[in-house]
């Protein structure tokens, strides 16, 4: 995205809570920002590299977009970088000893939970980290205070010399609300300072370090006391108060807006204090965070009296219709229970789940037909769209967990194997851009300890879940400008796999990609297919002429539907009893031809030859007519 | 709709532009003045996975989401997502729904069944329901991705404000596309108006079922 005038000061906003804390960025003068993307967090850096004078890029992965940030700020520069919840873990390593240093310029994580799961392997609470590397916490309610907090984090970390974690959830980073802007201020880097005893983190200065940390921590903690980020909304309804954070703070008000609240928008190191004052003025306090217990835990080790997660789900958002019931009971009042309501008002009416899909066209369409097709495999998968390939109906993907894990677990699946898998054939299935994230390493130990594993590296030149960002295998930065093309055939090549193993594959052609996997699996030795079509959301890809179905020639095989494609559609279904005395069941197909953009897929698997494209018929319709 | 907060519920499936009218919806609330949020689970949404949007507007909006049982208006881009969200309605909501299809893979497969009458189903669970053919229409404009112009000029008489202001706010969003998008997108909302007001005068006697 090329640069644009931003929107002037004092001007009212809709903006999203990725939005504004990019626009917060913009204007506290930060020189760096580096990411990697990843939902909920992703629009942040797409928008940041929208602002002018400053230098933003879409790193490999999270830890190196740490480590970059780290970098500036180091030079005195204020930087920043933004990840999603699993991002953190991969980045921690450096979080875990740049808490010793500190830093010189302001550096801000902001790192996005995806609370409730809606695009995530799982919802880990990342406030965690903030105990673990004693750094501070910060949580915004909304997008006016991810906008306030933004600054009022590089002011905290210049002021105590820290990185800050500015906490947001799915339900902060991706609403919408209105936010007043400011002027952007110019900071100037102080310039970097040799001193090895702060920046070289050998054993010896790192002891000395130590002791600085834990100062720090205590100096946050009598920080956390007095900032008017932690405050107190008196209500009239004394019988129950809450302690809150985050997103939660806004659910309490509208559930309960007469209850007294004290909101912790710095929330570690929690103020003690603060809340013993607060839980002493209320009849029962209530602790309510999203999602797991950390305030809670802290709080009943000081001896204050509080409720949580007894009454308190640990799991999804704390919105108003899941508080109302939980605080309904410990106020004795009567609660309707939802399956007691009128059906009429409450339950749901039942509806097929609709699952997202892959694309029409999807080049992953043809590799996951063909791994349906294959037996005895088993088929460790990795994160991004491929992963869809669990569903229908392919249910060709066997195993996921984190970025880049394909490569080890199915090292291990080999080196594990037992009895009963012998003959099993292990493939591993991993995307362009999480194979650079974090698949290059594990293909490399594939290869040195001679594992027998085929690696599908399905490269679509595009990170395409999280919406078609670049990366190193694309071809442009994150301005859409030139950037060098890294050439996968020649990494695998280097990493030690043979070239005669190496085989770069069109995945719309089925016979030669089939051929090629069957083959593959068969030699025990580590192989390498790299697919080489764009995704259909890129505009690298360009669109051939749709198809359509001959009514009269389908037989009703339903080969065409193997593929997955969402553009055919069942216009009629019956079955049929064969002569062996099977019954099969028959599905007659039409192509919804103003999506389909002619990839071919379906064409050939169908027995009958009755998918044509689509003008060729309205050409032959038109000469019948005359 | 007597509270100060106004909840529109907006849905449908990934990639028929729901987000997009949401988001003119919350501009042409803002335009009168009111405070605004909006929400969405948007991760996976362009996989044709479903997509509900909430919209709450007023004097000041706390939490951005709808609680179910509370939306005043559902306004639904395919049916059996209109039947999916209908549990979110207030007992005297509004549906205003696209009768068109658009059926998943895994119906497709045979593995679930697409509901008979989605709209059937609504009005016998007390739903108040106007639907009308929004795919239909939008083809016969020439242009499938009209939908969701239609489907805000449906919702246009049934805001607390003036259509004009919501039409405006769906024309300057095709400002730089050229006099002709604008016109079409014009003719859409027009489109929409009218199919809405249709549905309420036919469909009126159906809405006497009271929740």
């Amino acid at each position: 995205m090329a640069a644009v005038m931003p929107a002037p000061a004092q001007s009212r906003l809709l903006m999203s809570g990725n939005e504004a804390v990019s626009r917060a960025v913009w204007e506290s003068g930060v020189k760096v920002a580096a990411a990697y993307p990843g939902t909920p967090a992703t629009e942040m850096l797409e928008v940041i590299s929208t602002y002018p004078d400053l230098y933003a890029e879409w790193a490999v992965n999270e830890k190196t977009s740490l480590e970059i940030a780290f970098g500036a700020a180091m030079a005195g520069s204020r930087a920043f970088c933004a990840m999603k919840h699993v991002g953190l873990n991969v980045a921690s390593d450096a979080l875990m000893t740049l808490t010793l240093t500190g830093v010189a310029g302001g550096l801000v994580i902001a790192v996005a939970d995806d609370v409730g799961l809606s695009s995530s392997q799982n919802e880990q609470d990342s406030r965690f980290w903030g105990r673990f590397a004693h750094v501070p916490i910060m949580e915004p309610a909304d997008s006016q205070e991810a906008y306030e907090q933004t600054k009022l984090a590089f002011e905290l970390s210049e002021r105590f010399q820290t990185v800050v974690i500015l906490r947001m959830t799915t339900r902060i980073c991706h609403v919408k609300g209105l936010v007043t802007v400011g002027e952007r201020v110019p900071h100037v880097a102080a310039g970097f300072k040799k001193e090895p005893a702060r920046w070289v983190m050998v054993p010896g200065a790192a002891q000395k370090r130590i002791p600085l940390m834990f100062q720090r921590e205590a100096d946050l903690r009598a920080e956390a006391e007095v900032t008017p980020l932690n405050f107190v909304d008196a209500g009239s309804d004394k019988r129950v108060g809450f302690v809150t954070s985050g997103p939660a703070y806004m659910h309490i008000k509208e559930a309960y807006p007469d209850a007294p609240v004290l909101k912790l928008g710095l929330s570690y190191p929690a103020p003690f204090e603060k809340i013993r004052a607060f839980a002493a003025t209320v009849e029962q306090c209530v602790v309510v965070e999203e999602v797991e217990p950390l305030l809670e835990t802290e709080i009943k080790a000081q001896g204050i009296k509080v409720i949580g997660k007894e009454i308190l789900p640990r799991q999804g958002e704390l919105a108003p219709h899941v508080l109302k019931p939980a605080i309904g009971r410990l106020l004795g009042e009567e609660v309707v229970e939802p399956a007691k309501k009128p059906v009429r008002a409450a339950a749901p009416l039942p509806v097929f789940p609709r699952p997202p899909t892959m694309c029409v066209a999807c080049p992953h369409l043809g590799v996951y037909y063909t791994l349906a097709q294959l037996r005895n495999i088993t088929i460790s998968g990795d994160i991004g769209c491929y992963t869809l390939g669990f569903g229908h109906p392919w249910n060709a993907l066997d195993a996921c967990i984190s970025m880049g894990a394909s490569m080890g677990m199915a090292l291990g699946l080999d080196k594990g194997r037992g009895e009963a898998d012998k003959d099993k054939k292990i493939v591993a299935v991993i995307g362009d851009s999480t194979f650079m994230h974090m698949g290059m390493q594990g293909l490399l130990d594939i290869v040195y300890n001679k594992g027998n594993v085929t690696v599908l590296l399905l490269d679509n030149r595009a990170v395409g879940m999280t919406g078609g960002q670049d990366n190193p295998g694309t071809g442009r930065d994150i301005h859409g400008n030139e950037a060098p093309r890294v050439d996968f055939a020649a990494i695998v090549k280097a990493l030690g796999v043979r070239e005669e193993r190496v085989h770069v594959v069109n995945p719309y052609e089925l016979p030669t990609l089939f051929k090629t996997v069957r083959e593959e699996t068969k030699i025990p030795e580590p192989s390498v297919i790299i697919t080489n079509q764009p995704c259909v959301l890129v505009d690298h890809y360009h669109g051939l002429k749709p198809f359509t179905v001959i009514d009269d020639k389908c037989t009703g095989c339903g080969n065409c539907l193997d593929t997955g494609c969402p553009a055919i559609h069942v216009t009629k279904r019956d079955s049929v009893v064969k002569p062996s005395g099977k019954t099969v069941d028959l599905a007659w197909v039409r192509i919804e031809s103003s999506v389909c953009t002619g990839c071919g897929l379906c064409v050939q698997p169908c027995a009958p030859d009755a998918i044509v494209h689509a003008d060729k018929v309205i050409q032959i319709k038109a000469l019948q007519r005359h | 709709m007597s509270n100060e907060i106004t909840n529109i519920l907006v849905v449908g499936v990934g990639g028929q532009g729901v987000m997009t009218a949401t988001e003119i919806l919350a501009e042409a609330a803002i335009a009168l003045g009111h405070d605004v949020k909006k929400t969405e689970v948007a991760g996976m949404a362009q996989r044709g996975g479903v997509v509900s949007s909430h919209l709450r507007f007023g004097p000041k909006v706390l939490s951005p989401q709808i609680a179910p049982g509370t939306a005043d208006v559902l306004l639904a881009f395919e049916a059996a997502e209109g039947m999916r969200w209908r549990h979110m309605m207030r007992p005297d909501a509004l549906a205003l729904i696209n009768t068109g299809n658009l059926t998943p893979p895994v119906v497709e497969l045979g593995l679930f069944e697409y509901p008979a009458d989605p709209i059937g189903e609504m009005r016998a669970s007390g739903a108040r329901v106007y639907s009308f053919d929004a795919s239909a229409i939008a083809n016969e404009l020439g242009n499938i991705r009209l939908g969701n112009t239609i489907m805000l000029g449906a919702i246009a008489d049934h805001l607390t404000f003036s259509p004009e202001i919501l039409e405006e706010c769906v024309l300057k969003r095709f400002a730089r596309k050229g006099e002709k998008v604008i016109e079409m997108n014009r003719q859409a909302f027009a489109a929409g108006r009218a199919a809405a007001a249709e549905a309420a005068k036919t469909q009126g006697a159906a809405e006497a079922v009271p929740a």
